[in-house]
């Protein structure tokens, strides 16, 4: 297991294209939009008034788990399968299960390790308020949101047809539910009848959490368990699909 | 190490394999020879364990490979047609990766040596030439130390000296008594490390047996260049004319010649460029295949 993750690790720094989408991009992007709105108060759902960094720093939170999690892994289990890499896998000793976990544990690893820096800058740089009262509530969160988005990268990648076409659908599923979940644009400015169709969405509902966990005003332990049992059941569902649909031959001759 | 009876793999409407009898005996290098689309990756992949056959029995290494468990994979060492080596590792990264996966496994730095990759060993894969990939595919095959090993047109694409290189390497593998199951649609290759070649032609093995046996029961060829002008007796039977070239066929050659060059002596005439050869495996092949391509 050990073995399988260090390669994996490995590739995963050497990749031009995981480091950016996974790592470089999401901090790009939360200091773009705390540069720009850091400052501005924005309303929530139930009316609260929050800074912008506030609101900023969960939502780039809940974007760089995903990319690292969902984006990246997608993508790269498509290039594996279809560069003949998990064909080839399959007539040596190592366990499926060893394979599975070195992928998830990889980017579960990146995940933490973006949302520790995420948080760091928000936290010094930007002087965002970090509540230690929800620190539980935040890693069951970022626990259950790694596993849901790693078993959806696991289910979409089987649908995607071609290593070109595996960046385009992983956009084409995550920038509408960014933008439809508020992760770019402040909600007051989202239609509510748009809110509603993103509440089915694990996107918005990851950010619900985070959003609890990071707000100042949380009083308690800040436990959304409405928000991560939808995660979760979007999780068990890719799971079943994920299954019953894997394939380890590439699609493409 | 490999039986397989009546084997027979229909896609759809298309039978690629159809019905197979093959046994290959430990410490032996046998090779699968037939033109593209002739079965040949189809009948290795259903050994590999990959392709679940549509009908008849294949056993290797004592157990189904459809079935086969972890213990039975890291008896095999398999370079597929065409996958890529993870592009971001180095040869020896990707030799250690792979290393691990098996109980006992061969130095990697005796591997590395082994397939020539000396001055490539810090390299990423990515950066390695088509040729040098191909060693590394075959490298890692090898890392796991299995007793049988698969390899599919391993010399594709390869230039005529790396070819040679490659066949030595395979040639040490028999000295170290692994057992190797080759594809390949040269016949050179063939020739030089085969013990045994299957011909496979629309799914069919049409002949089997030693490359030396394979081309016993065809005849010599005598080949020579005739002016224009000199008209060769019919009672030597020719059997092919282009540009001047006769070729005459016979499984007595001695007595042809001697009728021949007597002949051409009384007459003044020139044989030119006049051979006799042994028949060849491709002489072989090229019967067995008239009629398909590739």
């Amino acid at each position: 297991m050990r073995h399988q993750f260090r390669y994996d690790w490995k590739v995963f720094w050497r990749s031009p294209s995981s480091v950016f989408f996974a790592f470089v991009l999401p901090i790009m992007f939360l200091i773009i939009f705390v540069t720009v709105f850091g400052n501005q108060r924005m309303e929530l759902a139930d009316g609260e008034l929050v800074r912008g960094s506030t609101y900023y720093l969960p939502a780039i939170v809940t974007l760089g788990l995903i990319q690292s999690t969902f984006a990246n892994q997608a993508v790269s289990l498509t290039a594996s399968r279809e560069r003949g890499l998990l064909k080839r896998l399959r007539t040596t000793p190592l366990p499926t299960s060893t394979f599975m976990a070195g992928r998830l544990i990889t980017s579960a690893a990146a995940a933490i390790l973006l949302v520790v820096v995420l948080t760091a800058i928000g936290r010094f740089v930007y002087g965002v308020a970090v509540p230690t009262t929800t620190i539980a509530a935040g890693l069951l969160a970022l626990v259950v949101g790694t596993f849901t988005f790693s078993a959806l990268a696991f289910a979409v990648s089987t649908a995607i047809p071609s290593q070109d076409a595996a960046v385009p659908i992983t956009n084409a599923v995550t920038l509408p539910l960014y933008f439809i979940s508020g992760v770019f644009i402040p909600q007051e400015l989202i239609p509510s009848g748009v809110r509603e169709v993103a509440q089915v969405f694990p996107v918005k509902r990851l950010y619900d959490a985070f959003l609890t966990v990071f707000d100042p005003a949380t009083s308690g332990a800040g436990l959304e368990l409405t928000d991560l049992g939808i995660v979760a059941a979007w999780g068990l569902a890719a799971t079943t699909v994920a299954i019953s649909t894997f394939r380890w031959a590439p699609r493409t001759a | 190490m490999i039986t397989v009876e009546g084997l027979r793999k229909t896609y759809g409407q298309h039978e690629a394999v159809r019905g197979i009898d093959l046994e290959v005996q430990a410490g032996e290098i046998f090779a699968f020879l037939g033109p593209n689309g002739a079965g040949k990756t189809t009948t290795v992949e259903i050994l590999e364990g990959y392709r679940h056959p549509t009908a008849g029995k294949v056993e290797v290494l004592g157990a189904d490979p459809a079935r086969a468990d972890r213990a039975w994979r890291a008896r095999i060492g398999v370079m597929l047609q065409s996958w890529q080596v993870e592009p971001a590792l180095t040869v020896r990264e990707s030799l250690r990766q792979f290393a691990g996966y098996y109980p006992r496994s061969l130095p990697v730095e005796d591997v590395v040596r082994l397939v020539g990759l000396e001055e490539q060993g810090d390299t990423r894969a990515g950066r390695l030439s088509g040729g040098q990939q191909r060693r590394l595919d075959l490298g890692i095959a090898l890392v796991g130390d299995p007793e049988l090993l698969f390899l599919d047109e391993p010399t594709t694409g390869f230039d005529p000296a790396a070819r040679r290189v490659a066949w030595q390497i395979i040639s040490t593998l028999r000295d170290a008594g692994k057992t190797v199951l080759l594809t390949t649609h040269y016949l050179d290759e063939a020739q030089a490390l085969a013990d045994r070649v299957a011909i496979l032609v629309d799914g069919r093995i049409r002949t089997e047996g030693p490359p030396e046996s394979l081309v016993a029961g065809h005849a010599t060829r005598i080949t020579f260049r005739l002016a224009d002008s000199v008209e060769l007796p019919a009672r030597f039977e020719p059997t092919a004319m282009a540009d001047g070239r006769v070729e005459l066929h016979s499984h007595e050659p001695l007595p042809v010649v001697y009728a021949l060059t007597a002949w051409a002596v009384e007459n003044g005439v020139d044989l030119a460029d006049l051979q006799v050869r042994r028949p060849s495996l491709e002489d072989v092949y090229l019967d067995l295949t008239a009629g398909t391509h590739g």
